[in-house]
């Protein structure tokens, strides 16, 4: 492979950057990515900056070392036991960061993944709200969307699963390991760095200009004056991505070249 | 020394209309299907089912069987997406009633400890306190913290499905996750244990690899079926993973009332869960060409 194609970045490789800086600064904690660039991100971030990250395939098995996608136990070096009970259990110890997919989100970072339409009888049934509000309750939250749009960014989610900073503050002092960390889409990286809490465009991918980010959200954006651009992997990166933790190229499925 | 082997049919026939039933495993991992489709060839109904809901809770539902459904997801994991749940919810055909996953471990542990609530943060700033109306919260006792009092998941029967059980009631989950089973059983009335296979109790520790995989005690249950292939089309790992072509084609057919109509037939409405599983022989042949 040539230096000029290595360097030659995707916007999957793009969003799999952004992903693994949320994880930046967490130390030994429990990443928990939910679909395939938040996984090989999140392993980027363990592979590179955030060395002592702890992850599991996703089904009970810490492992140490730099897995590909959708590797098996035997892959791996298993290092720990951590089935659904204890996932249960630790997050409630705030020792985790978890990065799950919305069908909805607002301004304030509530996020359904349940249900669209009125909850008692849905347009469009998912999942339930799975560990949603107790994840969110608990520990740092990010969300990762792969296809932006005002249907996703919307005004108002149909059902609160995942609990955003407004509905946190109101909830007293329970509410005070909440932390919505970012939003990385396939256009974006959103943030809730502003003093009311509110959703704000941190940083555009290369070729994305603020007029698409702003078509695509249902709700007004909070824009700085100059937007810096994301950041594109490094050529180390980029090899530890295409030739280590997804050489099947699952990232483009997620967010198509 | 009681000897607990019963048939699918003979569980069953211990359960009665309006019974709050509680289904160990997750998602379509290790559920106890052997049972599930008993209780479809009978005439039960107005079950109310609390599940970490995989195709348990879909055919069920779909079915008739259930009228209530208590979960926190249903999904059949590799297929993010139940066909039979969403059909169910978006016809609004039960009553449904959803927790967050930590909140429902937290109702089973109050259940099982006899308890009429557990606090939990989980839950609090959330709609799950808004569409479940019956949930309060409590104050600390100890300080200035508002949370959410779980309620207990009481249920009148458990099932689950082991990969080795005595015959005594006995049993281990040898997979790489044992989810909350042993805590539906104790959060049961009665409890009923399927499995892969039943060995003599001298010979269950040598069939569990492990003693730390054998968390199913015979106090907690009340009957135990032998049922090998019991778990499909879930998995029941290390024995067999998820049948994918089988799932596949359920998730097909639901999507379609003459297509499901068929797969009714030919799966769910026959006479035994032997003719079932030989319903599954021909159809692997079938798609093996």
């Amino acid at each position: 492979m040539s230096t000029e194609t290595l360097t030659e970045a995707t916007r999957a490789d793009v969003c799999v950057a952004a992903v693994a800086d949320c994880f930046r600064g967490d130390g030994e904690i429990i990443g928990s990515p939910m679909g395939a660039v938040p996984t090989i991100g999140a392993r980027l971030a363990r592979a590179t900056f955030e060395p002592d990250l702890m992850l599991s395939n996703g089904e009970s098995y810490f492992f140490e070392g730099d897995a590909r996608l959708g590797a098996r136990p035997d892959e791996f070096a298993v290092v720990g036991w951590i089935p659904y009970r204890q996932v249960l259990d630790v997050l409630a110890s705030g020792r985790r960061h978890v990065m799950m997919g919305p069908v909805q989100i607002d301004a304030h970072g509530n996020a359904n993944i349940s249900a669209i339409g009125d909850w008692a009888k849905p347009k469009r049934q998912v999942l339930g709200s799975r560990g949603g509000p107790g994840n969110t309750i608990n520990h740092t939250t990010s969300y990762w969307i792969p296809k932006h749009s005002a249907r996703v960014l919307t005004p108002k989610v149909d059902m609160v699963s995942c609990v955003g900073y407004d509905r946190a503050a109101a909830v007293g002092s329970a509410g005070r390991f909440h932390e919505v960390r970012r939003v990385v889409t396939n256009l974006c990286v959103l943030d809730f760095e502003t003093e009311a809490k509110v959703m704000r465009l941190r940083s555009l991918h290369p070729g994305v200009t603020v007029e698409e980010v702003v078509e695509a959200t249902g709700f007004e954006l909070v824009i700085p004056a100059e937007v810096p651009t994301s950041r594109v992997p490094s050529d180390e990166e980029l090899r530890i991505v295409r030739d280590v933790l997804d050489p099947r190229g699952m990232r483009l499925r997620e967010v198509p070249a | 020394m009681a000897d607990k082997r019963m048939t699918p049919d003979q569980v069953v026939a211990q359960l009665s209309d309006g019974m709050t039933v509680g289904i160990g495993g997750w998602g379509s991992r290790r559920k106890p299907m052997a049972l599930v489709r008993a209780i479809l060839r009978s005439d039960l109904k107005d079950l109310t089912v609390v599940s970490y809901g995989g195709p348990d809770v879909g055919l069920l539902a779909r079915a008739g069987k259930a009228s209530k459904l208590v979960y926190a997801f249903v999904s059949l994991d590799s297929i993010p997406l139940e066909p039979n749940f969403r059909h169910v919810r978006e016809n609004g055909l039960v009553e449904a009633v959803e927790y967050d996953e930590g909140m429902f471990l937290t109702g089973l542990r109050a259940a099982a400890q006899r308890l009429p609530f557990l606090p939990t943060r989980a839950g609090l700033g959330s709609d799950i306190l808004k569409v479940s109306p019956h949930l309060k919260t409590i104050e600390s006792p100890y300080g200035d913290e508002t949370l959410v009092a779980m309620p207990a998941l009481n249920l009148d029967v458990a099932l689950i499905h082991a990969n080795v059980a005595d015959e005594r009631g006995n049993a281990a989950l040898t997979g790489p996750d044992q989810f909350m089973d042993d805590l539906f059983c104790l959060a049961a009335e009665k409890a009923y244990v399927s499995a892969e296979r039943i060995v003599p109790s001298e010979e269950l520790l040598k069939a569990a690899g492990c003693v730390h995989t054998l968390t199913v005690h015979r106090y907690m249950t009340h009957g135990v079926v032998e049922a090998p292939n019991g778990a499909h089309f879930t998995e029941c790992p290390p024995e067999y993973g998820r049948d994918e072509a089988f799932q596949k084609a359920y998730v097909t057919a639901a999507a379609d009332p003459e297509a499901w109509a068929a797969f009714e037939r030919r799966f769910l409405k026959v006479e035994s869960e032997a003719a079932y599983q030989a319903a599954v022989e021909e159809f692997k042949k079938e798609t093996a060409k």
